[in-house]
């Protein structure tokens, strides 16, 4: 570890802190890479939120009782024992001063047994308390998860659109597995170690008033201990998992990346950007560790203080014959027991602030509205003809720039329609609004005449297949992924649907053939046939009306030619919106729609609008002019 | 005592030997204060000498605060040697993964070089930070522990210890029957993320194909099967856990019956039995914390073995002594391919490509044509040494790519890859990864030319917008066009266009070329392409088919000789005719060319 020095004496001192791990700090370099980093930071106690989290234990309410119940059982038995300590100990004194020796042997066995019985009832109580609040804090967990999840299934595309796929997936995992804490062991933890804490204060004023409040005088320490000093280490250690998460994005990236890198000669950059981070991260990791290592020896004090106060206090009332010499015993008993339940009420106070977090996050999304809603009571689209219309449609997905601008526009049932024009001209926006991910703000979309806002939108989406540019493949077998279209087809049918797209051929030459794993989200095949493979699904699927976004990605030759053979039989019989990257594709259209700024600049056939000789000629010469040019000379 | 990877952590031993030093004093500490107990029933309570108050009593909390800061430094320092150790093995292994060639990186998945950084580092430093000291720890307080018991009362601590071989037996057998569970927790926490993850990634598949319902179904599967896991744990431990709890119990109980009965018959003193209560718990303390530690050795001995494995790989790529420095300034860009043939592991001896040659003189353009897997990417790759080939050679400025040392090799190189991998950071940082000194109107003259100064003016922040994977989403074209602007950037004699315009669409692809042929000016320039609008121009183009050279030539010659060229430009051109009877005659007509 490097570290700059001055004289003699600043270098003795810089070895010293050397070795006690302080570092210079790092200078602040450029900021090479960005990790935008998931901030952990507590929420203030909030008991609406409280209650809310609380509303989903509702259904285990017997669960939760009888597990309290043992609980609070197993620390009444932590409750005597210090008595049945003392008094034994009692018992041996009193045994050693007086003949009668038997008699004292038996009160001995007795308390002995009353002991042995205590342990017993404690083992019982920990074994039935662990297997019930488990179970308590994963049916909780589960259900919030299902809860949660069910709404995001709900959630229109807005809601995806705006957040990336990892913001979603640590609510769902990270966010409520940060609640299992507290379900599993809050609500028993609070309700049995207030039992325990009062309990011992009241034995111990029982037992003995002045000697009991000489003792509490260390409970402030300890409060202060469990809460403070416990909050100032979590909070060290939260900045630690920030950086190390950090490290980790970069680490991952530095290996996806790696070939770039290499390429531009990056590599001893990047070690030196590598080391800064390294470094920090290994500065609050320090930091972390010093506050850690505090607390033990901190708590461990504050327990010797309160024996010291029982021993100096107790010893003295023993010379003056207030109390005998067992309550002693008791009483560094008692004194040693306050640290557990004041440090189980820390920490789950700890724990409440940082569910509050996590219940924050989760309860945003949970409150988040579904825009896209099916109309209540709407009657199922009988099967449709495939008729769409466009009528005066307005749409925007900020609610500022009009991403349609007054789009109108009829497709027969049957036609093929492709849609032609710049990116960001408006032809995603018409499959969207189609599909319904989104409303439009003015207009109407009619579906054989109906108004698609006005029918059940699971029946309307299952009419309407979708093909997409970055085809998704699930994990699991290809068969199952074809599947995903019809969940009933048969294994015949399956076969039949990648034959008809030209997918039969590669799929059965696959190691395993239809039953082969798709691995890394189809990584394992190329462009050319993840396309194929979600036209066969869509084909399994025989939806009436079918949208595709045409994959730009350039494919040989070859391939290119399966393709179009496979696209022709997909589109057959069916009503088909195409965005369009292939002239072959566009020219075998029914109509061709040129968008320009959210509005429909052309519309016609191929032959029609190169005749026109406007936008979409204009577009098609743009395009081939290099060839042209060589045509003509 | 270190185990394989001692290299990276013998520098820091120091640190580890007085946290072990400390630790010792610890216990030691620890011991006495029950001796002070024993005094005070034996001496104040029993026997009267109130005086002996006047030491007991500040001795406890002066032998805490003594045991305490033993304690810290033990904590501390065993932390901090663990950290230092790690900190290190870190940067060496960043090191020697910034190194490996791409045949490493073709072999290793991104997922399992992750889990050796994160797992398997954090295994050993577990190992390091608290294995090592937590098996001192039990050893010292073991050996610490008997010996003042056996000097108080040898009966009493025979006694205590016979319930210690069940508790061992019960931690070690906890041990081996919850790690199962442990790893059947983690397959199901990793189903349910997969689960997720994968519906939000095709959310627009799952709601076009009303899937919702299945996709509920599958999730709460996932779901319940990582609740019942996690209970299946729970169940374990409610089964060891307060039985260990209860082995170590039994032992106080004996204490208070026999020991209690020996006080009376006056074979042992209360003292010594009070004692005893306080010296049980350093026994079975450390005891029940020796399943964890044997599991935290064998972990980390795994884990070594994993790490040494990327550390010990030998570069397969590397300058050879006497390697000359490619001097920029008089680099000229000429590369020559002498009758290559490269042969990658695991194909089946198969070579991708046998006997190829080519030559592109200074400011050349050579394009490479022909379907996929015919080799294309692998003639390209040789010129940087991305790979080698078995037989023949590459020269570049007439001398070997092997005698050229790496950095200064590839500083002449710009390779822009059909995969683009933009990092996370700014798109400002992302077009000058090359180029550390660029200002923002150096990026802006590249973006320009790659046609990408326009689109990312209109991001939020322009320049300053971050991308990547946690960043904004840029289309494919988009990214394709900044790895341009990258490689643009660099301003290197050599420029490699690995299909690099594959997802922009026809038009920007168009007038990226008509940019860059302004940037190709100068440079000696090699294209890859499906698309052989972007290839007739070349000098020489060089038509790949199963790893050998089929055709070679000028545009005008190939599609005259009627051959693999020539199907390609009919099967993509097939419009070229109706295109030509109607309005595009017309323009050339019209057009006065």
């Amino acid at each position: 570890m490097p570290s700059e020095g001055g004289g003699a004496g600043a270098r003795a001192a810089a070895a010293v802190g050397r070795w006690l791990g302080a570092v210079p700090a790092p200078a602040p370099g450029p900021e090479r890479f960005r990790y935008r980093d998931e901030e952990e930071i507590d929420r203030p106690f909030d008991w609406g939120m409280m209650r809310r989290l609380l509303a989903y234990t509702r259904p285990y309410g017997g669960l939760a009782a009888l597990a309290t119940a043992l609980t609070v059982l197993g620390a009444a038995t932590q409750l005597v024992r210090p008595i049945l300590l003392g008094r034994s100990v009692a018992v041996i004194e009193a045994a050693l001063g007086h003949g009668n020796l038997a008699a004292w042997v038996r009160r001995l066995d007795l308390y002995a047994a009353a002991y042995l019985a205590s342990f017993l009832v404690n083992w019982v109580c920990s074994w039935g308390q662990t297997r019930l609040t488990t179970r308590l804090g994963q049916n909780v967990l589960v259900d919030l998860r299902r809860h949660l999840y069910g709404h995001i299934q709900d959630l229109s595309l807005d809601f995806f659109d705006a957040r990336s796929v990892g913001s979603v997936l640590v609510r769902v995992t990270n966010d409520v597995n940060a609640l299992n804490d507290l379900f599993t062991n809050g609500i028993v933890t609070l309700l049995s170690n207030v039992f325990l804490l009062v309990g011992i204060i009241v034995a111990m004023l029982v037992l003995r008033p002045n000697l009991a409040l000489a003792c509490f005088a260390v409970i402030p320490a300890m409060l202060f201990l469990s809460t403070g000093l416990r909050r100032k280490i979590r909070v060290s250690w939260q900045r630690v998992r920030v950086r190390l998460t950090r490290i980790n994005s970069h680490l991952n990236e530095a290996i996806q990346g790696i070939r770039v890198t290499q390429a531009f000669t990056q590599e001893t950059e990047n070690r030196r950007f590598f080391q800064v981070m390294n470094r920090r991260y290994y500065d609050s990791w320090r930091l972390a560790q010093m506050w850690s290592s505090l607390f033990g020896p901190t708590v461990t004090l504050t327990g010797a203080v309160g024996t010291g106060i029982v021993f100096w206090y107790g010893a003295h009332l023993v010379r003056t014959g207030a109390i005998q010499a067992w309550l002693v015993v008791t009483f560094v008993q008692y004194v040693a027991a306050f640290w557990s339940p004041i440090s189980m009420l820390g920490n789950l106070y700890n724990s409440l602030l940082m569910a509050m977090a996590s219940a924050e996050r989760i309860f945003q999304f949970i409150d988040h509205p579904i825009r896209v809603v099916s109309p209540a009571g709407a009657a199922p689209l009988p099967a449709v003809r495939g008729a769409v219309e466009f009528r005066d449609v307005v749409f925007s997905y900020d609610g500022r720039r009009r991403a349609l601008d007054g789009v109108s526009f009829e497709a027969q049932p049957g036609q093929t329609v492709a849609l032609v024009g710049h990116t960001g001209a408006g032809k995603t926006s018409v499959i969207t609004l189609l599909t319904r991910f989104y409303d439009p703000q003015e207009g109407r979309i009619l579906v054989d005449g109906r108004d698609i806002r006005e029918t059940d939108l699971a029946s309307l989406r299952r009419q309407i297949g979708v093909v997409l540019q970055d085809t998704i493949i699930f994990s699991g077998t290809v068969r199952e992924n074809l599947r995903y279209g019809r969940l009933d087809a048969t294994d015949e049918e399956i076969e039949a649907a990648a034959r008809a797209v030209s997918a039969h051929d590669f799929i059965s030459r696959l190691p395993q053939g239809y039953d082969t794993e798709v691995q890394e989200r189809g990584s394992r095949f190329s462009v050319g046939q993840r396309q194929l493979l979600s036209f066969a699904r869509a084909l399994l699927a025989d939806p009436r009306i079918l949208i595709l976004d045409e994959a730009t990605s350039s494919i040989d030759t070859q391939t290119e030619l399966v393709i179009q053979r496979a696209l022709s039989r997909l589109l057959q019989g069916r009503t088909s919106f195409v965005v369009a990257h292939r002239l072959s594709t566009i020219r075998q259209a029914d109509r061709i729609l040129v968008f320009d700024h959210g509005r429909i600049v052309e519309a016609g056939t191929h032959d029609e609008l190169l005749d026109r000789a406007g936008i979409y000629a204009e577009l098609l010469q743009a395009q081939f002019r290099f060839l042209e040019r060589e045509a003509a000379g | 005592m270190f185990g394989k990877l001692r290299a990276h952590c013998t520098a820091f031993r120091w640190t580890l030997y007085v946290a072990v030093l400390a630790l010792a004093c610890l216990t030691a500490t620890n011991m006495v204060v029950p001796y002070l107990t024993a005094a005070l029933f034996n001496g104040v309570l029993g026997a009267h000498r109130w005086g002996e108050l006047r030491w007991i009593v500040p001795a406890i909390p002066s032998l805490a605060l003594v045991g305490g800061t033993f304690n810290f430094l033990q904590g501390y320092l065993s932390g901090l040697f663990g950290q230092k150790a790690t900190f290190t093995l870190r940067q060496a292994l960043y090191a020697r993964l910034q190194y490996h060639g791409f045949e490493y990186y073709d072999r290793e998945h991104t997922g399992n070089l992750m889990q050796r950084l994160t797992g398997d580092v954090e295994a050993w430093r577990m190992y390091l930070s608290q294995g090592l000291i937590s098996g001192f720890n039990f050893v010292f307080n073991v050996a610490f522990g008997l010996v003042v018991m056996f000097t108080l009362d040898a009966r009493l601590t025979l006694l205590t210890l016979v319930f210690m071989p069940f508790l061992i037996v019960a931690v070690l057998r906890f041990d081996d029957r919850v790690r199962p569970v442990y790893t059947r927790i983690r397959q199901a926490a990793s189903r349910l993320q997969t689960v997720v993850q994968e519906n939000i990634m095709a959310v627009r598949v799952v709601r076009t194909f009303a899937r919702e319902p299945f996709e509920m179904a599958k999730f709460q599967e996932a779901n319940l099967e990582f609740g019942r896991r996690n209970v299946d744990a729970g169940g374990y431990q409610a089964t060891y856990i307060p039985l260990m709890q209860l082995l170590g119990n039994l032992s106080a109980v004996i204490l208070i019956w026999y020991g209690g009965l020996q006080v009376m018959h006056g074979h042992a003193s209360l003292g010594a039995l009070v004692a005893f209560f306080g010296l049980l718990g350093y026994l079975t303390g450390p005891t029940q914390q020796l399943g964890f530690l044997v599991n935290l050795f064998a972990q980390s001995a795994a884990a070594e073995v994993r790490l040494l494995e990327i550390l010990e790989t030998p570069d397969a790529v590397r300058d050879r002594p006497g390697a000359a420095v490619l001097d920029p300034s008089q680099a000229r860009g000429h590369v020559r391919i002498e009758n290559v043939t490269v042969r990658y592991p695991g194909q089946g001896g198969r070579p991708a490509l046998s006997g190829v040659s080519l030559e592109a003189k200074p400011g050349q353009v050579v394009a490479l044509v022909g379907p996929t897997g015919a080799g294309k990417s692998t003639v390209v790759n040789l010129i940087p040494r991305f790979y080698e080939c078995q037989q023949g050679r590459v020269l570049v400025d007439g001398r070997d790519v092997r005698e050229w040392t790496l950095q200064s090799l590839r500083r002449q190189i710009g390779v822009v890859p059909g995969e683009t991998f933009l990092f996370s950071a700014s798109i400002f940082e992302n077009v000058s990864y090359g180029r550390r000194d660029a200002t923002l109107e150096d990026v802006r003259r590249a973006a320009r030319m790659a046609q990408a100064d326009d689109f990312i003016m209109e991001l939020p922040e322009g320049y300053e917008t971050t991308v990547g994977e946690r960043g904004l989403g840029l289309s494919g074209g988009q990214r394709q066009r900044v790895a341009i602007a990258r490689a643009l950037l660099y301003d290197p004699r050599i420029l490699i266009f690995d299909d690099a315009t594959s997802s922009v669409d026809l038009e920007t692809e168009f007038e990226i070329q008509s940019a860059l042929e302004a940037a190709m000016a100068g440079r000696t320039t090699f294209i890859i392409a499906h698309r052989l609008s972007s290839v007739r121009r070349a000098d020489e183009i060089i038509v790949l088919d199963g790893g050998a050279v089929v055709e070679r030539g000028r545009h005008e010659d190939l599609l005259r000789r009627g051959g693999l060229y020539r199907e390609i430009f009919d099967v993509q051109f097939r419009d070229r005719d109706a295109l030509r009877g109607r309005s595009l005659r017309r323009e050339v007509a019209g057009g006065a060319e």
